[in-house]
């Protein structure tokens, strides 16, 4: 009875969640990828962390923005955990603008781990002009800002294919599977081999896709390790928690000739 | 309200009591007689007290961090899930407890629907629950806004924008909700301000509603009037604490799922794109607890006939407990209501179905049968079948079993006008 009873009260769940992925369908479904920060324990891949900031420092930032991630959370628990001096090196490699000083002027100075990460562009009109009229998006929260999340981006980064016929794109656009309405203002940046990974790792498209996602998903969502293991520490102590008061509620209504 | 005299053991006690009786009322909250036979749908009032306190909480320590400001908002929400301490949980946790505060309030008010809780003699309880319900979807909205993203904008735009239909001083009356010509900072000023005062307005009034439900005390699934305390209760404590705490449990885990593995899928993914008025979403959704209602605004192709229509969506319920001519509070012993209560649910997640999908073609078909459907149900049907219906035997008491041979309406009536 009880049994019964528990399945009522989650059939609205059911009901809730069910709903969502009718949505929209517009668009292709992106690729599915068995990502490692899937799950209920899922935990990002150090190294492709790594190798997905360098693709991210190399290729995507000299256009895309991360202004709500610094420095010294790439050295933090849970993300690509380069040691304090990598930190410091990274840091260091940005000239910041800093100021005004005690003369009132602004300065630059080597970028500390405290620093925001630097911005490609000064403002959102200076990064639209330079693109051809399109925005380049800031990253930091992009895997969340998209429908689809990582699998989307992935997806986005390797979808580049020759228009169909009939389809005509002017200059400066370009034709993807993946992306909402098939026209993107990026071009296909990715080529075999475009960056030397550090650790030695082929620098194949599909490489350099899933590392640099995998680098966005984190950036997303830095949190991510830390909330599936206090997640599953939680829920163990709730359920143990549950089992007590249940049996103490067993106990309690014995006394009473009504059944719980 | 008082049961027995309760008098304090210790003289200090005794002199406090004297002058303020805090502990007669803690006497009186233990000892509550309740029926003893209040089946899980019943713990949700208790569900619903604790996800108030969560949201005030954790929203208390939300506004510590927040800048109310266009241009700072979203940077803000930034800040809070990276360098404060915990902040991602505490985001996570009031975000999703929005979503949970909802589903247990849709229990919550269709276990009422269900069995006769609206009915005579708890029509206030009723009618405050509904003002609670009303003041929580305008706290939510509001707080949706104030992240600022994509979906917050446009969604404030176009609730907002409702009020332009009324006819002479809509727009004045628009301008005026903004403060300026359209959605911007201080529109995002005013509804934090209001946000964070909602809350406790809603506290103020679930005093009234459990001091409401305490003079006449709980309905129960049989729906018979109880003597009170008699076999048929029992003492609030230990017997439904110790059974809403596990019925918490319950609900906590499910919460606990959605926070720590899935915490952004009842949002929408445009959320985290910044505000922005120059461009428009593709399609502009309201959070999945408000689907149903959006669904009946966008059946009427005429605007202000739509706003009417939803708002009467909600103010009829606050007449339901005289459009229902039933003698017999609990549908357990109304067969033909029953199956009519259930196709209410159904409609009503149909409404919040279509309410997500674009409004053309067979979705805006649905939209406006299953708005008629619903109508119909508080109009017609229910006081139809209230006077029509030949309703099943009732018991006298919770302890005995139902009596032999059919009951018409008046035994049950009879039962009623015993205490």
């Amino acid at each position: 009875m009880i049994k019964f009873k528990l399945r009522l009260l989650f059939l609205p769940f059911l009901l809730l969640i069910s709903f969502k992925p009718l949505q929209s369908a517009e668009m292709v479904d992106p690729i599915k990828v068995d990502w490692s920060f899937k799950g209920l324990t899922g935990t990002f891949d150090r190294a492709s962390l790594q190798r997905g900031f360098q693709v991210y420092k190399e290729v995507c930032a000299s256009c895309h923005s991360m202004q709500y991630l610094s420095y010294r959370n790439l050295g933090e628990p849970g993300g690509p955990e380069f040691s304090e001096q990598e930190v410091k090196a990274i840091a260091a490699s940005f000239e910041i603008e800093d100021g005004p000083d005690s003369q009132g002027e602004m300065f630059t100075r080597p970028g500390r781990p405290s620093d925001k990460f630097k911005s490609p562009y000064p403002n959102v009109q200076a990064a639209t002009a330079a693109n051809g009229g399109a925005y380049p998006p800031d990253m930091s929260v992009l895997v969340k800002a998209r429908k689809g999340g990582a699998n989307y981006i992935y997806s986005v980064l390797v979808g580049y294919e020759d228009p169909p016929q009939g389809v005509n794109l002017d200059d400066g656009v370009y034709y993807n599977k993946y992306m909402v309405g098939n026209k993107i203002k990026m071009p296909n940046n990715l080529i075999d081999g475009l960056v030397e990974y550090a650790d030695g790792t082929e620098s194949t498209v599909d490489q350099m896709a899933k590392d640099v996602t995998t680098f966005l998903a984190w950036a997303a969502e830095p949190e991510l390790e830390e909330r599936h293991k206090t997640g599953v520490k939680v829920i163990i102590y709730l359920v143990l928690l549950t089992l007590l008061v249940y049996l103490s509620m067993k106990k309690i209504w014995s006394r009473v000739d009504t059944e719980v | 309200m008082s049961e027995q005299e309760y008098v304090p053991k210790s003289k200090a006690a005794k002199w406090f009591n004297d002058r303020l009786p805090l502990l007669t009322l803690g006497a009186h909250l233990t000892d509550y007689p309740t029926p003893k036979n209040l089946n899980y749908w019943w713990t949700f009032g208790g569900i619903l007290t604790f996800c108030l306190i969560t949201q005030i909480v954790t929203g208390i320590v939300l506004a510590m961090h927040y800048v109310a400001h266009a241009d700072l908002a979203f940077a803000s929400v930034e800040h809070i899930m990276r360098d404060v301490n915990y902040g991602w949980l505490i985001r996570y946790i009031h975000s999703n407890g929005a979503s949970m505060f909802f589903l247990a309030v849709y229990i919550h008010i269709f276990r009422s629907l269900f069995y006769g809780s609206y009915k005579s003699p708890r029509e206030i309880i009723w009618i405050i629950g509904l003002m609670i319900y009303l003041l929580m979807m305008a706290a939510a909205f509001m707080g949706y806004v104030l992240p600022w993203g994509q979906m917050s904008f446009w969604g404030a735009t176009v609730i907002t924008n409702l009020f332009s239909a009324i006819p002479l001083v809509g727009d004045s009356i628009t301008t005026w909700l903004w403060g300026a010509y359209s959605v911007d900072n201080p529109t995002l000023n005013r509804f934090f301000s209001l946000h964070y005062l909602i809350p406790f307005l809603i506290l103020g009034l679930v005093v009234l509603h459990i001091w409401a439900l305490h003079i006449p005390g709980n309905n129960n699934p049989v729906g018979i009037d109880i003597k009170k305390p008699s076999k048929d209760t029992v003492p609030f404590h230990p017997y439904i604490t110790i059974k809403d705490a596990f019925a918490l449990l319950v609900f906590m885990i499910i919460f606990a799922g959605f926070v720590f593995f899935t915490p952004n899928v009842l949002g929408h993914s445009d959320n985290y794109i910044p505000a922005n008025p120059l461009v428009t979403p593709a399609h502009i959704v309201p959070e999945w607890y408000l689907l149903p209602f959006y669904a009946i605004l966008r059946s009427v192709p005429d605007k202000l006939g739509g706003v009417i229509l939803m708002f009467s969506a909600i103010f009829i319920l606050f007449v339901l407990p005289w459009l229902d001519t039933s003698k017999v509070r609990s549908a357990v012993f109304r067969p033909i209501y029953r199956q009519f209560f259930w196709i209410l649910v159904i409609d009503v997640l149909m409404l919040g179905y279509v309410g997500a999908m674009p409004a053309e073609g067979i979705y805006l078909v649905l939209a406006r049968v299953g708005t008629i459907y619903y109508f119909l149900h508080f109009i017609v049907v229910m006081p139809v079948v209230g006077y029509l219906e030949k309703t099943d035997p009732i018991p006298m008491s919770i302890s005995e079993p139902v009596l032999s041979g059919g009951a018409e309406p008046s035994i049950a009536r009879k039962v009623n006008d015993k205490v």
